[in-house]
């Protein structure tokens, strides 16, 4: 790790986030709640949450949100420990070093004071910090649940569905078939680097490295994208693009979008200044 | 500088998606009407590129790392509008697919990060390296800038919205319901990091990146280069793109009066006197000793010697724009100047 610091963090990045993305895959195959489910309810109904938490002002509400979506995530054969570590532990530490400084900035009635009496912890400090992580808290579940019970394809045509333009749409699809591609690319390149490399690299060597392998991804990239052409253009595609949109919604469906949807009203009523 | 679900206000997010809306618009609107079908494909790796660019891990001078998010070289090699789609794509992807960023919130992102970095990061290329050939020094600087600028004023924005969270949204106690602190605490946070790291990262990957595409294949750099090729100068720009230009200028100078229908005064712009309204609290000595050093000769764009508010604006506007105009006419002669000095034995 020490001859190439950089390279070798840059490397264990794109590791851990392929290996995310085939958690991801397992999970949104997995039988449960959630995966059961047609992709554009639980779009719909996940927002209406994620909505209803960033409208809602009481903590209380916002928490109960926060258990609700634990527990579709229970449901949705998401354990605890997953949740814990892709979103509750990130979260409050990047959150938490932000909403820190509030316990002393926000002005108002001090609880606590240090021994000289600068400074104070107030009362509408601890309030705001409480509520902005749990609020972060509990959108970030909602979101990763999404992303994890339901397939990228899936979540593509439900977007679809909902107007997105098919351009759009297409160029999504696309992009997330050559992330992979161009992410086993770069690791092989950044290690086949490492792997020559003896001795401990300076900052300038490491930047340049870095700055040479992003411009031959880049141009791998383009190369790609002229051969994919050329693949669609061979496939007789002129430009227009067109999407199979298969979901029937049945009445289990209906029901769990009027769930959401009903839980989302009563949190926002509840949640009201 | 990702901005999570929970930390803007839904109407903030409402107004940022309206806002990059218009920039998706425009941008899908452009590449339908002037390119093919090839810009599909090259759009959609290009974003993957982009997403891959954003986990390259940059050592710094002082031992600390950064990482770009590519959104400069996405503007250079296609365009503004080429680079918004591209940089959105990525930034939906990592929200949808990753969990990384809001999806209320994605509106926001992409406004910073995909909108205002891509115009002010290709503008700014643009602009310094002007007529250049592709293979000269003077791309990789104008490069490096466009970097540093882009991303630091895509932080800035992202610190404006930040800071305007407790001035509009709080309780009746006055606890801040989203983002908790205000622009005067905001802003040199946020900036700090960027002034400081994440600009040099971006500078320093599109320097490198537009050095290595020099040698590698300058046919790429062709899209933000005003027409220059690779060995020779590029063309003039063509009159039609100037009248255009001038029609804009003149247009907008003429609708400048309308800010006096504006009902109060901007946020923060107070005189001494508005101040005490608006703080509740007497300005400093300081601040009237800082504030008799220049007095301004047109104050409240109204001249005084014009009776009309109107006018004065218009007056006001004509004179800023001459300004402007004589100013950059003048820097335009200096290195004109410099040049033909350098060029001859």
């Amino acid at each position: 790790m020490s001859r190439g610091g950089a390279i070798a963090s840059t490397l264990v990045g794109l590791s851990t986030a392929l290996g995310n993305a085939l958690v991801s895959e397992t999970i949104a195959r997995k039988p449960g709640l959630l995966q059961s489910l047609d992709p554009r309810v639980k779009l719909t109904g996940l927002l209406a949450l994620v909505l209803a938490a960033a409208l809602s002002h009481r903590i209380g509400v916002i928490l109960a949100l926060w258990l609700g979506a634990t527990v579709l995530g229970l449901l949705s054969r998401v354990s605890l420990p997953t949740l814990a570590t892709r979103v509750w532990l990130a979260v409050l530490l990047f959150t938490g070093v932000i909403a820190l400084p509030a316990l002393f900035l926000t002005p108002g009635t001090p609880v606590l004071s240090s021994p000289d009496g600068k400074l104070h912890i107030t009362e509408q400090g601890i309030v705001a910090a409480t509520l902005l992580i749990t609020r972060v808290e509990t959108a970030a579940t909602l979101t990763t649940l999404l992303a994890l019970t339901t397939p990228w394809m899936q979540i593509l045509k439900s977007l679809r569905s909902f107007g997105v333009p098919q351009e759009f749409v297409m160029m999504l699809n696309m992009t997330h078939r050559y992330i992979f591609v161009l992410a086993e690319s770069a690791s092989q390149m950044l290690e086949s680097r490492n792997s020559r490399t003896v001795g401990i690299l300076s900052s300038a060597a490491q930047r340049a490295i870095v700055a040479r392998t992003a411009g031959v991804l880049m141009g791998k990239s383009i190369e790609l994208g002229n051969d994919v052409y050329l693949a669609m253009q061979s496939r007789a595609f002129r430009g227009d693009t067109k999407l199979l949109t298969g979901f029937r919604m049945t009445s289990r469906d209906f029901l769990a979008l009027s769930g959401f949807l009903l839980i989302a009203m009563i949190a926002i009523w509840l949640g009201r200044a | 500088m990702h901005i999570p679900d929970g930390y803007l206000s839904p109407s903030t997010c409402a107004v940022m998606y309206t806002g990059a809306g218009v920039g998706w618009y425009a941008s899908l609107r452009r590449v339908r009407r002037t390119l093919n079908a090839r810009l599909i494909p090259l759009i959609s790796v290009f974003a993957a590129f982009c997403f891959i660019v954003m986990m390259f891990n940059l050592p710094l001078p002082g031992g600390t790392t950064s990482h770009a998010i590519g959104v400069s070289i996405a503007a250079i090699v296609l365009g503004p509008a080429g680079a918004i789609l591209a940089t959105s794509i990525a930034l939906a992807i990592q929200a949808l697919f990753f969990g990384d960023g809001g999806i209320t919130t994605l509106g926001a992102n992409c406004f910073n990060i995909a909108v205002v970095a891509s115009l002010v990061s290709y503008a700014c290329y643009r602009l310094i390296a002007s007529n250049a050939p592709l293979i000269s020094r003077r791309r990789v600087f104008a490069s490096a800038v466009a970097g540093y600028l882009a991303i630091n004023m895509a932080a800035l924005f992202t610190a404006v919205e930040f800071g305007l969270q407790p001035i509009f949204f709080h309780d009746s106690q006055g606890v801040p319901l989203y983002a908790p602190y205000s622009l005067r605490v905001a802003v040199p946070a946020m900036m700090l990091g960027h002034l400081a790291v994440a600009g040099l990262a971006e500078a320093a990957i599109t320097a490198g990146m537009v050095a290595f595409l020099q040698h590698a294949d300058p046919a790429l750099l062709s899209a933000a280069s005003g027409g220059a090729a690779a060995t020779t100068a590029a063309e003039p720009i063509r009159p039609n793109s100037l009248r255009r230009l001038w029609i804009t200028v003149a247009l907008l100078m003429f609708l400048a009066p309308l800010g006096i229908l504006a009902a109060g005064t901007a946020w923060g712009e107070w005189s001494l006197s508005g101040e005490t309204h608006y703080t509740s609290s007497s300005p400093s000595s300081a601040l009237h000793r800082l504030a008799s050093i220049w007095t301004a000769p047109m104050p409240a764009y109204a001249p005084p010697f014009v009776k009309s508010a109107s006018f004065g604006y218009l007056l006001s506007a004509m004179f800023g724009v001459g300004l402007l105009l004589a100013g950059s006419l003048l820097v335009q002669k200096l290195w004109k100047r410099r040049s033909t000095a350098g060029s001859t034995p």
